[in-house]
This record gives C-alpha cells, structure tokens and sequence, in this order.
C-alpha cells in the first residue's frame, strides 16, 4: 500500500439484481481514518455500498480496491483475474460490519460471540481474546452481561453486542448498515455514543449508512447523498445537510427532516 | 374368546423374541443409513451444480412418491435381473434406508431453510469460513428443530419393518404369521406382536422426546 491509496475505492462498480440496476458505475472512496455517512431514500443503493464492499453481494463489472489491492480481483501476471476464495478472506480480514438487524448467534452469551471468530477463525487463544473481549465489552457498557444470551438483552444492548463482536476481529474498516433503525427510540443513544467514540478515535475507517442526520452532521467528515446507484451530492456535513447544492437532495432532506 | 397362555409361553413367546431381535437390528440399521443417506442427497440437492442438483431433487420426489412396498419388492425381484442378488433382510434395510433418505433430506432442507439469512451474513463479516460458519454456527441453530422430526422417523421405520415380512425376512410379523399358519392360531402371536409394537413405541418416543430435550438445554436457552 502506497501513502496515496485511499483505505476504500470503487472503480465504476456496477451491481445489478436482473434487470434492476442498483450500483451504477459507481466511483467511491473513503480515506484512511475517514468517516463518511450514505444517505439516500430507499433503493437508492447506500446499503448495496456496504453489502458489495462485506462482500455479501456479487458485483457485476468494477473493482474495489482495499489499501490499493484489489478485492474481487486479483493480480495475476499483471492481470486482473476474478479473486481466488483464500484473496477475498484475507482481504476482507480487514473489514467488519455492523447490522440493522445485530445477528448475533442466539446459542452464544455475549461474550462467546465476541471470541468465536478470533478463537475458531483466526486461531486467537482462548485466554487472550476473552480477555480482549472482556476488555471491548467493558468499553460499550455491557461488561456485566458477558454472560447473558442475546434473547436476554434489549436491543440496543444486542447491537452493542455486536459491535464488540465486530472490534474483536481487530478491523480497520467498520461498515455500519442502520445501526439504530430496528431500535426503539430510547435505546437509541446508547449505541450511538458507542459509534461516536469510535469515530472520534481516529482508528478505524468508517462507513455510517443512516437516517439520524443529527448524529450524521456531528460525527462524519464527508456525507455522501445516494440516488439511483450514483453519487449525486457529496461534501462536508454541513454543507450538504445545511445548504445542498442539488434539487433532489434538497427535496430528499426536507422529507427527512419533516418526518422527525 | 380363546387365549391360551401355555400356548403364549411356550411357543409364541421365545419365537417372536428371537424374531425381535431382528426388527430392532433392521430398524436401527435402517434409521443410521437414512441420517447419513439424507445429508448425502441434501448436499446433492443444494448444490450449485444444476444438473446435480436436479436429479437428486427428482430422486428424491421419485422415492417419496412410490410406495416403500413397491420398492422393497423392487430391489428384491427386479435387482436380480440385473445380476445384484443381495439377502432378503439386507435388501430390505437398503429399501427402508434409501426411503427414509428422501425424507431426512427434506428435514435436513428444512432445518437449514429456517435459518435466517443474517447468521450467514454475519458470518461472512466475521470473515469465517463457510465450513468455521456450518460447524459452529449453523448446524447448532438447526438441530433444534431437526431432532423431533428425525425422531418421528425412527419411529415410522420401526413401525415399517413388518413390510419386510413380504420378502421372507424373518421379523416379528413374519415369525408371527409362520406361528399362526403352523398351529392354526393367530389370537396370541398377532397380539403379542402388536404390544411389542406398542411398547417399543413408547419407548422409543420417549427416548427421543429425552434427546430433544437434552439437544435444545445444550444449545437453546
């Protein structure tokens, strides 16, 4: 990796579901230590950013290129050949991602799912990650459920949970896809301070997809607006949440802001 | 009605004992090969290969959609033909076994269709691999529900051997029909039978109603 390379790229990533077109020869990039937030009416393709980059999804054409390395490609005789299982693995070692719905395994406590990918994935040793664990679940105020399973716990601690679960892989990039939507109201502070912290550690990269424009505007460097698989508006958060240059953000935000 | 208890005891008893030893070896060797036969055509029938994928899901059906009678005789008069002559009770496990396949692998199917899509999302993000994910993660989450289905079909195939006694394999049925040809007395030894029947039944749903439990306290909470 070269200082220049941005942590993230997408180069013309193209995505489609038949004939739908969700990702529109989309160029992208997130700097290292960068916090940028998606915003976007629905199908708009701002969780399809997130999903293509975990690789959950297939892409159609395009390359996304992690600290410069390609990662649904690979380099091959100075050819870019689709990527072997073992490239994507090790590549995608350095992502994690946060869901709308937690998905935390329902037959682990807490804390067994914050050590099963370092323990059985990675070949951490039991000792030191259920410290490390121990130590992240301290960190997001939920040290005293180590032991709880996730039905036992409300939601918002669920998705701290996960959010330690996904710093226990030691990654550098933190997709989060609406971290708060599937929150009752009152929960929903609580995991955004975890967010917030994380943010303001200046460690990882991150990639917020969100409706909370409150929090968007106080914790990102740069908020990107979605339309149609594309790019329409990008820039700083305040201007762009508080003077947008393009009518159909414009039209988008006053809907936003309306419903609140 | 006329029941003859020296009767019972003297003849129709110690030939159906022997007789169900021989039920119970064919329901249980029957029953393992279905839990391995089901997971061998659940793996073919969600493979990635359509061609694969396509004919074990017609076998499949083709099984399901034929009477185990006929297929039991199938294997043992049609199979020679071909030069395949195998003995009557391994003949009829086979027949019993490749039924039951057919329907464990829907149960299998089943199971793993009940999981949600976000345990192998999460999995994905937490970067394991596919086989990290089935051991530790899904498999645990499925046999829940997997369990009491499989149980039901042990005991179904308990209660199928006595089709075996059409190709002459000497179980319980069998030996009681034989009892009952030979002396000219049905009332005991098709009785008998019948309470071994029943007795094992209970038997064994309550040791799967045990397994249930002790599957879901393991894994659910």
């Amino acid at each position: 990796m070269s200082d220049r390379d941005p942590k993230v790229r997408f180069e013309k990533v193209t995505k489609t579901y038949g004939t739908l077109q969700v990702l529109d020869s989309l160029d992208f990039h997130a700097d290292n230590g960068e916090v940028v937030t998606v915003i976007g009416p629905s199908g708009s393709g701002k969780t399809t950013v997130l999903r293509v980059l975990m690789t959950l999804e297939d892409i159609q054409s395009g390359v996304i290129y992690i600290d410069g390395e390609p990662l649904n490609k690979m380099s091959r005789g100075g050819r870019l050949v689709p990527a072997s299982k073992a490239h994507v693995r090790r590549i995608r070692a350095k992502i994690g991602m946060v869901f709308q719905n937690f998905n935390l395994f329902p037959h682990m406590t807490a804390l067994q799912n914050c050590i099963e990918a370092p323990v059985h994935g990675k070949g951490v040793a039991k000792g030191q990650a259920t410290t490390e664990a121990l130590e992240l679940l301290d960190m997001v105020g939920l040290a005293d459920k180590r032991d709880h399973y996730p039905s036992q716990l409300s939601g918002g601690q669920q998705q701290r949970v996960a959010i330690a679960r996904t710093l226990a892989m030691r990654p550098e990039i933190l997709l989060f896809d609406e971290p708060t939507s599937a929150l009752d109201p009152e929960m929903v502070g609580e995991v955004l301070n975890v967010i917030r912290d994380l943010a303001r550690s200046g460690r990882y990269t991150i990639l917020l997809v969100t409706h909370q424009m409150g929090f968007a505007r106080e914790v990102s460097d740069r908020v990107c607006f979605f339309d149609g698989g594309r790019i329409l508006e990008e820039g700083a958060p305040r201007d762009l949440l508080g003077d947008p240059r393009n009518e159909r953000t414009r039209q988008f935000l006053s809907k936003v802001l309306e419903a609140r | 009605m006329d029941w003859r208890w020296d009767f019972t005891f003297d003849v129709v008893l110690p030939q159906l004992w022997a007789a169900a030893g021989i039920t119970v070896y064919a329901t249980v060797v029957s029953f393992l090969l279905a839990l391995v036969g089901g997971l061998v055509l659940m793996t073919l029938k969600v493979s990635k290969n359509p061609v694969v994928s396509f004919v074990a899901g017609e076998f499949i059906e083709f099984i399901r959609s034929t009477p185990l009678l006929v297929q039991i005789f199938f294997l043992f008069f049609v199979l020679p033909e071909f030069g395949i002559t195998l003995p009557p009770l391994t003949t009829g496990i086979l027949a019993i076994a490749l039924y039951n396949s057919s329907l464990c692998a829907e149960v299998y199917r089943a199971g793993l269709l009940a999981i949600p899509r976000g345990q192998y999302e999460a999995a994905v993000a937490l970067n394991m691999s596919p086989r990290h994910a089935f051991r530790r993660v899904i498999m645990p989450q499925s046999l829940p529900p997997i369990v009491p289905a499989l149980g039901n079909y042990l005991i179904a195939i308990f209660k199928e051997t006595p089709l075996l006694s059409f190709v002459a394999v000497g179980e319980i049925m069998h030996a009681s029909k034989l009892i009952g040809s030979e002396y000219y007395r049905f009332t005991e030894a098709i009785t008998i039978a019948g309470i071994f029947f029943l007795v094992m039944s209970l038997v064994s749903a309550q040791l799967v109603r045990a397994v249930e439990q002790y599957v879901n306290r393991s894994i659910l909470h």
